[in-house]
């Protein structure tokens, strides 16, 4: 035993694997970021036009002129607004056309997918840009590098069985990315609520199923296999779905969820992933493991993991135009 | 030496959409019969003229819409067609309004 507590301290005196350790990870989380923030960068260009802008100011400027005239006829209060508002376009409007990109779009969605995307990539990301980096620095621990697992699976796999580098009479020193791992697939295993930033990664619901019915409903129907993973009152969800996509529907003899309209099941699961942002996930911890209760008319979402506590509104449907034949009876 | 992971969130900090949870302004789709759609904006602040926004929207997008006198939420414009995004991206570049205060509903 003191051999293998010798190895460990050996293996973390290594200031330069400790380094490279933390050079890729820093390295991962900024090209991350970089790549978020390009596909915002490329998504803004699309609708954000040079020419489209100066169409819009042109526009304004007649606009104002024709209110110059017209400010008299109005109110007086009215005639001061596209003063106010014409000052701070036109200052704002170049000031932002900076800013915008950089801020990028706030979308809920993205905000579930990005931590999924960078937290997936990093195991393997890591692993092997680590490995790059040793064979250019030219260590010594070249030589083992053959008999070194290079997946993430193989890595596991020799954990769980104790062979390879895990092996009681191994000689070879630990790589400190080696114990790390070891350390997170522990930590993972015993308490994955615990295991850092891989959070959000763990949280998986079955796919909604969406079905057609006749050529104007769609059915949801595995809607309470979805609520009871999310530990939430099938009818809250109901409800926000309903207040999302502006319709209605009925829950039929089977539980499944019909819903006016059509609706495919990739524009669910968004709705679906907007709800898991507003109403499930933590806000000090992110974790889904979380409970909503109701207090005289307020809603709260209690986090069962940190114990902190949210309110978060109530579902409102909002304005919702009449929409079909019956507009006409109505007015 | 830092601790990496203990950096990623600091739950000492503001909660985003702590602050402005006042007066979203709300952009809603519903549809129509067939394919069509219909685009809402709700919640406009009171220092724009609704009108305005429309005559410039309709143009800019070439479309109809119209405004709708709600009796509880002012009034209300809406926009044929899926609008949501073109109306929010010119929401934000030419009328001043944060993106945060935005919400964009539906699929």
């Amino acid at each position: 035993m003191s051999e293998e507590e010798q190895k460990k301290s050996v293996a973390f005196g290594e200031t330069t694997d400790l380094e490279n350790g933390e050079k890729v990870e820093t390295n991962e989380a900024t090209t991350a970021e970089g790549h978020s923030v390009a596909e915002n960068g490329e998504e803004a260009p699309a609708t954000f036009d040079p020419s489209a802008m100066k169409k819009k100011k042109k526009p304004k400027k007649e606009k104002e002129t024709e209110n110059g005239d017209e400010a008299p006829k109005e109110n007086g209060e009215e005639g001061f607004d596209p003063k106010l508002l014409k000052k701070k376009r036109s200052k704002k409007a170049k000031a932002e056309e900076g800013e915008g990109d950089a801020d990028g779009e706030f979308d809920p969605t993205k905000l579930v997918k990005k931590p999924k995307k960078s937290t997936k990539k990093k195991p393997t990301g890591d692993d092997d840009d680590f490995q790059k980096r040793l064979e250019e620095l030219g260590l010594e621990d070249k030589k083992d590098e053959p008999a070194a697992p290079q997946t993430q699976e193989e890595v596991e796999a020799e954990l769980a069985q104790g062979t390879g580098v895990w092996a009681q009479d191994n000689a070879t020193p630990f790589k400190y990315s080696q114990l790390l791992k070891r350390f997170y697939i522990n930590l993972y295993e015993d308490h994955p609520e615990l295991s850092g930033d891989g959070r959000l990664k763990n949280y998986k619901i079955p796919p909604p199923q969406v079905a057609r019915e006749g050529n104007k409903k769609s059915i949801f129907a595995n809607l309470p296999e979805i609520a009871k993973k999310m530990k939430r009152n099938p009818d809250h969800i109901i409800q926000f779905i309903f207040a999302e996509l502006g319709t209605n529907g009925s829950v039929d003899g089977a539980g499944r969820l019909v819903i006016k309209g059509r609706f495919q099941q990739k524009q669910l699961e968004s709705v679906l992933r907007r709800y898991i942002v507003e109403y499930l996930t933590c806000g000090t911890c992110k974790s889904p493991n979380t409970t909503l209760m109701k207090e005289n008319r307020l809603f709260f979402v209690n986090c069962n993991i940190c114990g902190s506590r949210k309110s978060v509104s109530a579902i409102k449907t909002g304005f919702q135009a009449v929409v079909g034949k019956r507009k006409k009876q109505q007015a | 030496m830092s601790l990496e992971n203990l950096k990623s969130f600091d739950p000492f900090a503001e909660t985003d959409g702590g602050d402005d949870k006042k007066d979203y302004i709300h952009i809603r789709i519903q549809q129509r019969n067939g394919r069509k759609t219909l685009t809402t904006v709700q919640g406009l602040p009171k220092e724009i003229d609704p009108k305005r926004v429309l005559k410039f929207a309709k143009k800019e997008f070439a479309t109809n819409g119209s405004i709708v006198d709600d009796p509880e939420l002012g009034e209300v414009i809406q926009l044929q067609g899926d609008q949501r995004q073109k109306i929010s991206e010119l929401m934000v570049n030419s009328m001043d309004i944060n993106r945060n205060n935005i919400k964009i509903h539906g699929f």
